[in-house]
């Protein structure tokens, strides 16, 4: 079993994540970089902050980087989310992933930022001019 | 007991900690910790979903709460 490359990080540097990635039975690696949009359904943003329970966080980030190497069998694998505030284009998470061949890193890097999404807990917060939302809170 | 809040949970309640009496409170399950938080602050009724984490892992409604468990509470999760 690989062991994968967890973290929540103040400041996130996706230039490090193919030497991360990069590995001798590897013919494709696959990146996602989730990063700060300067708006959402049309209203301005002007930042975001993220909390994260992170005792938590780390356990479930770890379930489903396992879940998605046995399932694909990936030779490395990265889930890496950052926390506190961030500015527009400012990257917020990475996920990867790396496999003898391509369709299963893009299969495993879908499932990687999907799920995390689904189940970590993390939680947004968007600033915009006159009010803050915490995202995804109310129906 | 004691329950870690996080994100909007912070922000009903208030802070990041917060202390149920141990004698007339005291919820038993996850369940009845839920109906619990919602009777106290109804804001959390309104809410998407609402989870409780008992030792930092997702607890189903019939899970039983023990002295010395960590407790969180869990609104709708935003990461990525």
């Amino acid at each position: 079993m690989i062991e994968p490359i967890i973290e929540i990080v103040d400041n996130l540097d996706p230039g490090k994540v193919y030497q991360e990635l990069s590995h001798p039975k590897s013919g494709g690696v696959c990146v996602f970089v989730g990063a700060v949009r300067d708006s959402t359904q049309g209203e301005e943003v002007v930042s975001l902050e993220f909390e994260s329970y992170q005792r938590m966080a780390l356990k479930e980030m770890r379930k489903i980087a396992l879940e998605a190497a046995e399932k694909w069998t990936l030779n490395a694998v990265v889930v890496r989310h950052a926390v506190g505030a961030k500015e527009i284009e400012e990257p917020v998470v990475v996920v990867g992933a790396s496999a003898a061949h391509r369709d299963a890193c893009f299969q495993a890097c879908r499932y990687l930022i999907d799920t995390l999404k689904e189940r970590v807990p993390i939680w947004k917060k968007e600033y915009f001019k006159n009010k803050t939302v915490w995202v995804s809170a109310h129906p | 007991m004691e329950v870690l809040l996080f994100g909007i949970a912070k922000d009903i309640v208030g802070k990041t900690l917060y202390e149920l009496d141990d004698v007339t409170d005291n919820p038993k399950s996850v369940l009845e910790l839920k109906q619990y938080m919602v009777a106290q602050f109804p804001e959390f009724g309104k809410l998407s979903s609402l989870a409780i984490a008992v030792n930092s892992e997702y607890a189903a409604d019939d899970v039983s709460l023990k002295q010395g468990d960590e407790i969180a509470i869990i609104p709708p999760v935003s990461g990525g």
